[in-house]
């Protein structure tokens, strides 16, 4: 679909609806969840290109509601409304022969209060092929490998309630990695609206002159604990695994959850530790994919403590809670972690020796129920000794358990916190994305 | 297929060193009845196409969702554009990359199609197998049964007058009980949610599908009732659902050619191989043998030619413990020199091919499961994996299943809960102590592989026979 203008994108979608709309047997209910896209992916390896493209893809996912029952299906969309209606029309008597069919679902929720919003942004957007001369002209000398994405992102939604909602975004994304040697690398992004070749540039100068440091032979830790330091980089890891059915009301209920000892009660977190899922201050869209909105902001832990859970429309029918704007899957999209009382520019003196680690890397469950996860260290780590880096160190596996890491074994929280965009591209690019600080913590183990 | 989009290519294509289309077209069904109650019934349709052009050396691609004319013409215009600006800048000359005029065609073989059974005969069956899940048992506090197919056809033309018509049926059932007691949580899945096939509705017969449901629901309930794993170093015997994981990410994406190139390693990582190493290194023992094999029938990627058209043949990656080749397609053999295999794949329309795994299997060897298990005096039989990490090179992993048994004096014992266990990559292939026979041999997949920028998850098959590893670290949980 045409993103030349972001307003006709939204204007073209809502008229495909009340079409639709207008075709609906009686008792018919009907739900649409529009995504498209329109982006540049230029990729790189040694600061040249990999390979380089552009995608313009569009769908929208379709509940068909009579009473108790439901469908629900997804379809493209080429953007040319009569074609599109013609299609549309035909896939929702398909439909409606497997609505027939279907059982009727007592957990069948949807919007029914019409809540309609717009969040449109203007482009502020360079050509793609503008931006790889500036990238690979600030890059000249290094081994830079990585990817720039770029380009316009709409999410919609309408039914035939009257409800329409509609976001419309355009950003950039470049997410790398500048390399000295194997597996020496420090990891690196710049994100937002208007790409500023300038800031960009500092950046790499910066990365440059921390370069030396890892062509140092590294240290290799024994097994053990060590007290450590987690960017909010790495701390993302972290959180992005708990994303994955811990905060989600349904895990949580059927036993599933990562925090289920937190749910419980037998467990608690440092009372440090305050989250959030943080709509108001996030990037994605402040509706979910079956109309209900967003709260601006909802307390997920509170001093340490399990304050709510997210619930998706499904989930509240089955238990008979209210919906909190949680999309199926139950995983937070703006999660936001408080701020503690350490400031960044002490972090190095009150590590003292330890490891300094800005990434972690392929974190997965060693016992799901515990809250107990592995993971590795990535690309630059230091050894710190006296408050001074002094060497990298080999990549090493480690795991512990949240209750430690996060729980009585957190010595401080950052009081400084950074904003990190999801740079996925899985299907299509996130909206997501997480505002974290920093964290030291004390006897981590370090296992092979 | 897609014949006037064809057409519509071959009018508009630009002049160039080389043009390619590729249109993919997919229809999905997901049938899930989750504790008794059907989740909605769900289908999703997905098309577009994409074009590539080759020009002065440089490359570029357009993606679109709009077959129609302009549409198809203008991604031509973008692509050609990609194309001019970075050849200046380009990491190889596309001119470098042979192309294939070889046409042909490729069909999943079905015995009992997705739509010969009505749709509301395939709830009924998940009633049935959502009733042995639960079995009446408090113990039991999760369950699903579900049924998920996908038809996807491919079809790829060229302006070397290649063609190309690829016609795929994925089927994937599972089953799937959490059981819980005394603050203890177990899950048992089916085969830990690997049955991914290319086959039709038979393979429910041939699964035993609605005995199976009963086996999990009883052994999810074992678990929560089972002591945790030991910790120790002790042999290890993998049944073939986790060999799948075992081979997917300690000798599977080691060896894919553009992580050894590079060009992964700002997301999916590096690896340890170094291509000195290719057809002298010592991966394992000599039991050990790893083919790329899109020739199996009702493996989940098999195809006849990958997604730059290059056609597919079984060959050898490993062969009695030694590196022969690696996991590269027609672009990463030109900028190497190196002889590879046809596994140029994409996940979709929207994004280009890299160097992907597709059926990569190790050879069945000698060995019955009761000499395997015979002839272990202390170990642990570990089944159907649940967790997996691993370094960025591919070499320090940990992984997790969901079921195990203890073997004392060449029988198996107690069932323990947690299984853990960690090695290196380059060590541990090298403990193979002995490969199990064709009885043992089991086909399954995966279907969310995960890698490239922009990102793609991509279906891989994994068949594998039950494996012995000595000397390896296993623990359990807290």
């Amino acid at each position: 679909m045409s993103t030349d203008n972001n307003m006709s994108t939204s204007i073209r979608f809502y008229a495909l609806a009340d079409r639709l709309t207008q075709g609906l047997k009686p008792r018919e209910v009907l739900t649409l969840f529009y995504s498209a896209e329109e982006s540049d992916f230029v990729r790189f390896n040694k600061a040249k290109v990999r390979q380089a493209g552009h995608v313009a893809q569009a769908s929208v996912d379709i509940n068909l509601i009579s009473g108790k029952r439901r469908v629900t299906s997804s379809v493209p969309l080429s953007g040319d409304n009569e074609v599109d209606w013609e299609m549309l029309v035909r896939h929702l008597e398909e439909e409606r022969q497997r609505l027939a069919i279907a059982p009727e679902d007592p957990y069948l929720l949807y919007s029914t209060t019409p809540a309609s919003s717009e969040a449109i942004t203007k482009s502020g957007l360079l050509p793609a092929n503008a931006m790889v001369d500036h990238i690979l002209s600030a890059v000249q000398g290094l081994d830079f490998v990585g990817i720039f994405a770029q380009g316009h992102l709409h999410r919609g939604f309408a039914n035939s309630l009257g409800q329409r909602n509609f976001f419309s975004t355009a950003n950039y994304n470049i997410d790398f990695c500048l390399y000295t040697g194997t597996d020496k690398a420090i990891k690196l992004g710049d994100a937002g609206f208007v790409f500023n070749k300038d800031t960009f540039k500092e950046k790499i100068e910066q990365a440059r002159e921390a370069l030396p440091i890892l062509k140092q032979t590294p240290k290799a830790l024994a097994p053990g604990k060590y007290r450590i330091y987690l960017t909010p980089t790495a701390l993302h890891e972290v959180f992005s695994l708990l994303g994955w059915n811990a905060f989600g009301l349904k895990a949580q209920k059927t036993k599933q959850s990562a925090l289920d000892r937190m749910v419980d009660g037998s467990s608690r977190l440092s009372e440090a530790v305050h989250l959030a899922e943080h709509t108001g201050a996030g990037f994605a869209p402040n509706f979910q994919e079956e109309g209900f909105v967003k709260p601006q902001r909802l307390e997920l832990i509170c001093a340490g403590k399990m304050a709510s859970a997210l619930v998706s429309p499904r989930t509240a029918g089955e238990y008979d809670v209210p919906a909190n704007g949680a999309s199926e899957n139950e995983s937070p999209e703006s999660l936001d972690m408080a701020g503690g009382d350490l400031p960044t520019s002490a972090v190095l003196k009150e590590l003292g020796t330890g490891l300094y680690v800005n990434n972690l890397w392929y974190l997965n469950f060693s016992d799901r129920p515990n809250g107990r996860m592995t993971g590795m260290t990535r690309f630059a780590t230091w050894w710190v000794e006296h408050g001074q880096i002094v060497a990298p160190v080999s990549v090493m596996r480690f795991d512990e358990s949240i209750y430690s890491m996060l729980g009585d074994k957190l010595m401080a929280l950052t009081s400084e916190r950074e904003t990190l965009i999801d740079a996925s591209t899985y299907g299509e690019r996130s909206t997501a994305s997480m505002c974290l600080p920093g964290a030291l913590i004390d006897a981590f183990s370090l296992t092979l | 297929m897609f014949a006037s989009i064809v057409e519509k290519a071959k009018k508009n294509a630009p002049s160039a060193d080389f043009w390619s289309l590729s249109v993919i077209e997919s229809h999905s069904e997901d049938l899930s009845m989750r504790q008794g109650v059907m989740e909605p019934l769900s289908r999703d349709i997905d098309r577009g196409a994409m074009v590539t052009v080759h020009h002065a050396g440089g490359t570029g691609y357009a993606a679109t969702v709009n077959l129609s004319e302009d549409s198809i013409k203008s991604a031509f215009e973008q692509a050609l554009a990609f194309a001019k600006h970075t050849s200046k800048h380009a990491l190889f000359d596309s001119r470098q990359v042979p192309k294939s005029a070889e046409s042909g065609s490729y069909h999943t073989s079905v015995k009992k199609g997705w739509y010969a059974m009505p749709l509301k005969d395939k709830i009924d069956l998940l009633k049935i197998a959502s009733e042995r899940l639960h079995g009446g048992q408090d113990r039991i506090v999760d369950w699903t049964a579900s049924l998920s197919h996908t038809k996807e056809f491919r079809t790829l033309v060229s302006s070397d007058g290649q063609a190309i018509n690829q016609t795929f049926d994925y089927f994937m059932p599972n089953l799937a009980a959490t059981a819980h007691h005394n603050g203890v949580t177990q899950s048992r899945s089916l085969a830990g949610h690997g049955v991914c096939r290319q086959q039709g509705l038979e393979l429910l017969g041939e699964l035993d599908f609605l005995g199976k449901a009963n086996t999990i629901s009883a052994e999810a309930i074992a678990l929560v009732e089972a002591p945790n794993c030991p910790s120790g170093t002790m042999d290890l015997v993998l049944a073939p659902d986790q060999m799948m994981l075992q081979i997917h990410e300690s000798i599977g994406h080691p060896l894919e050619l553009d992580r050894i190139l590079g060009d992964e390693r700002n997301y999916a990582g590096t690896s340890f191989v170094t291509l000195d190493m290719i057809g002298n290194y010592r991966y394992g023992s000599d039991l050990l043998n790893v083919t790329f094999d899109p020739d199996v029938q009702g493996q989940y990627c098999s195809y006849a030619y990958d997604d730059d058209g290059s056609r597919a043949a079984k060959q050898f990656l490993i062969e009695t413990g030694i590196l022969k080749r690696t996991l590269g397609g027609a672009a990463s053999q030109a900028r190497t020199g190196l002889s590879g295999v046809a596994n140029s794949r994409a996940c979709n329309w929207n994004r280009p091919a890299i160097d992907r795994m597709a059926n990569l299997n190790v050879e069945p060897g000698s060995s019955s499961f009761n000499d395997i298990i015979g002839s272990v005096e202390r170990g642990i039989y570990m089944c159907s994996n649940v967790s997996w990490s691993i370094d960025d090179s591919r070499n320090k992993f940990q992984f997790g299943c969901e079921w195990a048994q203890l073997i004392e004096n060449g029988k198996l014992t107690t069932v323990v809960r947690n299984p853990n266990y960690r090695g290196i990559s380059a060590t541990f292939w090298r403990n193979l102590k002995m490969v199990g026979d064709a009885s043992t041999f089991e086909v399954h997949g995966v279907s969310n592989c995960g890698k490239g920028e922009p990102n793609q998850s991509v279906r891989v098959g994994h068949a594998s026979p039950t494996c012995l590893f000595s000397n390896v670290d296993v623990f359990g949980g807290e």
